[in-house]
């Protein structure tokens, strides 16, 4: 086997270890509690039969080694358990919430990548301007700036005083596109916001290293216009940071999206989370949390991989 | 000095005249921590002609504006330098009047560039071939068939080896000295009237340096070029150079050519940069009893399976030098190491005045590291910035003796005139001290400890010549003072023969050679030794030729 | 110490600000014209002389109750600040200079806890853990720590291979003095600015978390919380839940001004050309 397909094998083998690795620590984090599980569902004035039924429904009687392997095994297979409050098995309820957290995630990369890079390719080309000056205080500013002020902002302006788009993200299966995509604009806006700043501030910094390389004087001492050489030499040395860079954020708008979803009252599945861990409902979270941690896992994975095929002396090795 | 200029607008060019420097003044802007930003000047008022076909040598230490005045005729500041005053004229035309679009057409055509570190000048991502062939096709000199042949043809001239396929390799799977003739043919491409080449051979090892150096000259010689060729090492461009120009803080102190320069200075400047290495040492034979005893020591890094010292014997004795000479990756500071015992040895023992010592850092006493101490190559990373210079040479004193206020301010004093400094500098941070005085200072620190025997690794390689010889001397009258033993760890055949009183060649890990500096360094010799010292340049025109004459062993670097 | 002379006018807004909303903060029970519950008007009533940020949606003095959301936020933040910090530059600095299994358990451990978003795994735990002040400060604090314990071991590992401390163990100085006299001082300067960076983001944390309903219980007041008690009133163009977020918005901005501002002056002290 090639030295970079041995490279790539063992960067997965490392995140499907670390996935399971990391079901552990979710199991092991709702389990830290000094009660347990049934008696916080129920609370303090529950009957003990109620708590004993509810502890043999739950499987609380059997140690927690042998509850992990079997909620292990059911995910393995599909089984992401039932949910206690609704009674209802997590899976069905669980999959047209991800796809429309995935849905509202994608049209928001879709707008903030490209939209970031050439914004950071040109605080790199107007270095130290005016115009690269705006663009990091903007992204100073964002950083800073918390979802749900940006969200509420322009739910008060955009919609309520402008009327352009609704306030609340209502999206259910059958809805045409066009619909659909109208719907999300705000919170997809917020979510761009929110990425956006941070994402171009590390292409320019990925950008900028390579610009300041020696072979980009080379390039300069041989006479070749500012265009080829951020084509020709500065690119092909800037994909594997920027897709870096990329993935990382794309990662981050994974998280920034349970916040959005609360404010735009989104069917998604930070929604989904923030409403199961009120109401205590340990089986809903520890699923919904075992995937977003999945996706997050899996983004850093192609960033890593992306890292190992862009580089020149992986790809040919002596 | 410089004929009188013709004339140099436009038609009235004269025909051999090919570059013309008037008056040239460049300047850059500092930001000094702490302070509002100020501009300083780094070249003032230079002046230089170079005809057709001539190699002219710019000579100086750092900070002498050598490499900024290379890369003037570039029309090219690096790193925010600007180009404020004067006139830069090739072939007929001040280039500093033609702006970008006219720079990018003399770049790569007419004037090229040789950069000190071809490892970093290529681009990672792409073959050589497209990088040697690209100017010469960007500016039309060649079709990209025409330049490859062109390419090929230059490998083979700069006796690189497959050159028919080498093209086809990357940057990294090829060895630095072969990159630096990589880039030499990929200037010499597209058929420029001028080179410009930066400290070419400085990140080389000293067997290697001497091919590539040969490579450079004959390849210069066979087409022809014009080359501005910039070193801080006189002896280096003594052998390429025509006219050799010295400068320094950005002047000109003294412009002739080559034997004018190095037999009959003119400048005092000069003069001490010929006659820097002229430091006489007598060698002292050894006394009965060695002071340290390396026996038979073999180490590895990491528990790994490659030994990086095999088989190690050495003796110092006190108050003597012992020399350990070799090129990187020779293992001469991993023998420190392991003498230290922050390598401990996988074989072998290391006897001290007469006690053999632990071979872990840990298990040895408070006393053996007194005796033992250490000065490193790079002084700024050596001393720790937020402390002072009273702090830095005072820790051992408090450490070491116990001593503490008035008694130890009056010791760190009278170190700090041992080493030429004064008391003056008692509170300075080591950022506000220049490199030879840094150095200066670990110095006092090492000896603050009263040791027996101060391992100096590379001690004088950062520094320029003149500041270097003045530390060898510094180091040498405090042995007399003291009575201190040092192992001298270096890769430079001059130093060695400045300093030392035996001396131990290391070759891959091993001592190829082992005796008093007189045995060491009289034939016969064995064929590294041999190979070594035939590549430590002279100072004196012909030295090449003759020095590759008579080699007898290929170098590592090939 | 930084120079106050050459501040630049960013970072000097900002830290006028820092210490404006900070003096608000430890001065609340003084400033505040009205109790923390005390209901004093009618329901989300506009600016006027008398209340001057208007009142809540249980008609509370919105000021006074902002005085007091200012209190909460920066106590437990700060709280969870000072235990991330402590706890992770400790471990970091100790990790780097013990290397071996210690550095291999605890890196790998901090990996493990990276490679959760901080938020879900705050969720995960806050969902059987009760919701108490102590609890916020102990998993935001632990959460948190894990990239201080990453930055504080980065910077030690690269000031520990330097020569200056290799000097220091081969005259045979104890690991004490390696750490406080060599390590520690040359380590303060980027830690101080990442004590900024890691204060705002305790900050959003605490107040992301008070805005799901799962940080700051009511009746208690904090910035978070009181954007979700008011949010209702956005849709009936009433921003009152505005003037929280935007102080928080606020508070994040100087503070980082600040951050930034050190980094930059720690940078170029290094002797870097300003700000590439």
């Amino acid at each position: 086997m090639s030295p970079i397909l041995t490279l790539i094998a063992q960067r997965i083998a490392l995140g499907v270890l670390l996935l399971f690795a990391v079901s552990v620590l979710i199991f092991a984090g709702t389990q830290i509690l000094p009660g347990d599980v049934a008696q916080s569902i129920l609370g303090q004035s529950a009957t003990p039969e109620a708590l004993a039924n509810l502890r043999r429904e739950l499987g609380l009687n059997d140690p927690a080694i042998v509850r992990y392997f079997s909620w292990l095994g059911g995910v393995l297979t599909g089984d992401l358990g039932t949910a206690l409050t609704t009674r209802q098995p997590i899976a069905s309820t669980l999959m047209p919430r991800l796809w429309n957290t995935l849905f509202l995630a994608f049209w928001a990369a879709i707008v903030s990548v490209p939209l970031a890079v050439i914004l950071g390719l040109l605080a790199v080309r107007y270095r130290n301007g005016p115009i690269d000056k705006a663009i990091s205080g903007f992204a100073l500013a964002s950083t800073s700036l918390p979802e749900f002020f940006i969200g509420y902002l322009l739910i008060f302006f955009v919609a309520v005083q402008m009327q352009w788009f609704p306030s609340i993200s209502t999206v259910y299966a059958g809805m045409p596109l066009a619909d659909k995509l109208n719907a999300i604009v705000l919170p997809a806006t917020v979510l761009v916001l929110v990425v956006l700043a941070h994402m171009m501030r590390m292409t320019r910094a990925a950008i900028l290293n390579v610009m300041q390389s020696a072979y980009i004087e080379t390039a300069e001492l041989k006479g070749l216009s500012s265009f080829d050489i951020i084509r020709k030499h500065a690119f092909p040395n800037a994909i594997a940071p920027i897709v870096n860079v990329i993935m990382l954020n794309l990662a981050f708008l994974i998280v920034g999206v349970v916040v959005v979803e609360v404010i735009f009252v989104y069917p998604g599945m930070g929604q989904y989370l923030v409403d199961h861990v009120s109401k205590r409902d340990v089986p809903v979270v520890q699923a919904v949390g075992l995937i977003f941690a999945a996706v997050y896992i899996g983004l850093n994975i192609i960033a890593d991989i992306a890292a190992i095929l862009a580089n020149p002396r992986l790809r040919h090795p002596k | 000095m410089a004929k009188a200029p013709a004339s140099a607008q436009g038609v009235g060019k004269t025909p051999d005249k090919l570059l013309e420097i008037r008056d040239l003044k460049i300047e850059a802007t500092v930001y000094p921590p702490g302070e509002a930003p100020k501009d300083i000047v780094i070249v003032d008022g230079v002046s230089l002609t170079l005809e057709r076909g001539k190699v002219l040598g710019l000579i100086g230490e750092s900070g002498a504006g050598k490499s900024t005045i290379g890369l003037s005729a570039m029309g090219y500041g690096r790193g925010g330098v600007r180009i404020t005053g004067g006139q830069v004229i090739i072939n007929g035309r001040d280039i500093l009047k033609s702006g970008i679009g006219g720079l990018r057409k003399l770049r790569g055509k007419e004037v090229c560039y040789v950069a000190q570190s071809a490892a970093a000048a290529f681009n990672p991502a792409h073959k050589l071939m497209d990088q040697v062939v690209e100017a010469a096709m960007l500016h039309g000199v060649a079709n990209r068939a025409e330049a490859e042949k062109r390419a090929v043809a230059l490998f083979k001239k700069l006796s690189l080896p497959n050159p028919e396929v080498i093209g086809n390799r990357y940057p990294h799977q090829v060895s630095g000295g072969q990159l630096q003739r990589v880039m030499t043919a990929m200037a010499l491409c597209s058929e420029p009237d001028l080179i410009v080449f930066d400290e070419p051979t400085t990140a080389l090892d000293v067997t290697t340096q001497i091919d590539v150096l040969a490579a450079i000259k004959d390849a210069i010689r066979d087409t022809g070029v014009a080359a501005l060729y910039i070193t801080h090492d006189l002896a280096v461009v003594a052998q390429v150079s025509d006219e050799i120009m010295v400068l320094r803080h950005g002047k000109l102190v003294e412009w002739g050519d080559t034997h004018q320069i190095i037999r009959e200075p003119r400048k005092d400047y000069t003069n001490q940069l010929v006659s820097v290495h002229r430091i006489e040492h007598e060698e002292k034979t050894p006394g009965d009893k060695p002071l340290l005893s390396v026996k038979n020591v073999t180490a590895a890094y990491g528990g790994g399976v490659v030994d990086v010292l095999k088989n190690v014997t050495v003796d110092i004795h006190p108050g003597q030098t012992l020399a350990v000479v070799g090129e990187s990756g020779s293992g001469k500071s991993t023998l420190a190491r392991a003498i230290t015992g922050l390598l401990p040895p996988r074989e072998g023992s290391i006897t001290f005045d007469g006690r053999t010592l632990p071979a872990k850092l840990a298990d040895r006493t408070k006393n053996d590291l007194r005796e033992l101490q250490m000065i490193y190559q790079m002084a700024d990373v050596a001393m720790n910035p937020r402390q002072t210079v009273g702090t830095i040479i005072g820790r051992p004193l408090e450490f070491y003796f116990g001593m503490r206020g008035a008694e130890r301010d009056r010791r760190v004093a009278e170190l700090l005139e041992e080493i030429e400094m004064g008391k003056g500098f008692l509170d300075r941070y080591p950022a506000e001290l220049s490199g030879g005085q840094k150095q200066r200072v670990c110095i006092a620190r090492a000896l603050a400890a009263k040791p027996r025997l101060i391992i100096c690794d590379e001690v004088t390689s950062a520094l320029d010549p003149l500041v270097a010889n003045g530390i060898l001397k510094l180091l040498l009258n405090l042995q007399a003072v003291e009575n201190v033993a040092y192992l001298f760890i270096t890769h430079d055949i001059a130093t060695v023969r400045s300093i030392a009183d035996s001396i131990a060649v290391m070759y891959r890990g091993a001592v190829v050679r082992y005796g008093s500096k007189s045995q060491v360094l009289s034939p016969p010799f064995d064929a590294y030794t041999d190979l070594l010292l035939s590549s430590v340049p002279e100072m004196e025109v012909g030295w090449l030729e003759k020095a590759i004459k008579g080699r007898r062993m290929e170098a590592a670097g090939n | 110490m930084p120079d106050l002379k050459t501040i630049p006018i960013g970072a000097a807004i900002g830290l006028f600000l820092t210490v404006v909303l900070v003096f608000s903060a430890v001065f609340a029970q003084v400033l505040a014209p009205y109790g923390l519950s005390q209901i004093v008007g009618d329901v989300w009533e506009p600016m006027s002389a008398e209340h001057w940020l208007g009142t809540d949606n249980l008609g509370r003095d919105l000021l006074s109750r902002m005085l007091y959301g200012a209190q909460t936020t920066m106590l437990i933040a700060g709280l969870a600040t000072a235990l991330s910090f402590s706890l992770g530059a400790i471990l970091g600095f100790t990790a780097a200079v013990i290397g071996g299994w210690f550095d291999m358990i605890l890196s790998r451990l901090v990996d493990l806890l990276m490679s959760i978003p901080t938020l879900i795994f705050g969720l995960v735990v806050l969902s059987v853990l009760p919701s108490t002040v102590l609890t916020l400060i102990l998993v935001m604090g632990i959460l948190d720590s894990t990239r201080v314990y990453r930055l504080s071991r980065a910077v030690a590992v690269d000031i520990n291979v330097m020569d200056f401390v290799e000097a220091a163990k081969l005259r045979g100085e104890g690991r004490g003095w390696i750490i406080f006299r060599e390590i520690l001082p040359n380590a303060l300067s980027p830690l101080v600015s990442e004590l900024g960076l890691r204060f705002i983001f305790a900050v959003l944390f605490l107040s992301a978390l008070s805005f799901l309903g799962l940080g700051v219980q009511p009746p208690e007041a904090d910035w978070g919380g009181m954007v979700r008690e008011n949010k209702e009133g956005i849709v009936f163009g009433i921003p009152a839940a505005l003037i929280p977020a935007a102080a928080i918005a606020v508070l994040a901005i100087s503070v980082n001004l600040v951050a930034d501002w050190i980094l930059n002056r720690t940078t170029s002290l290094k002797g870097g050309r300003g700000n590439g």
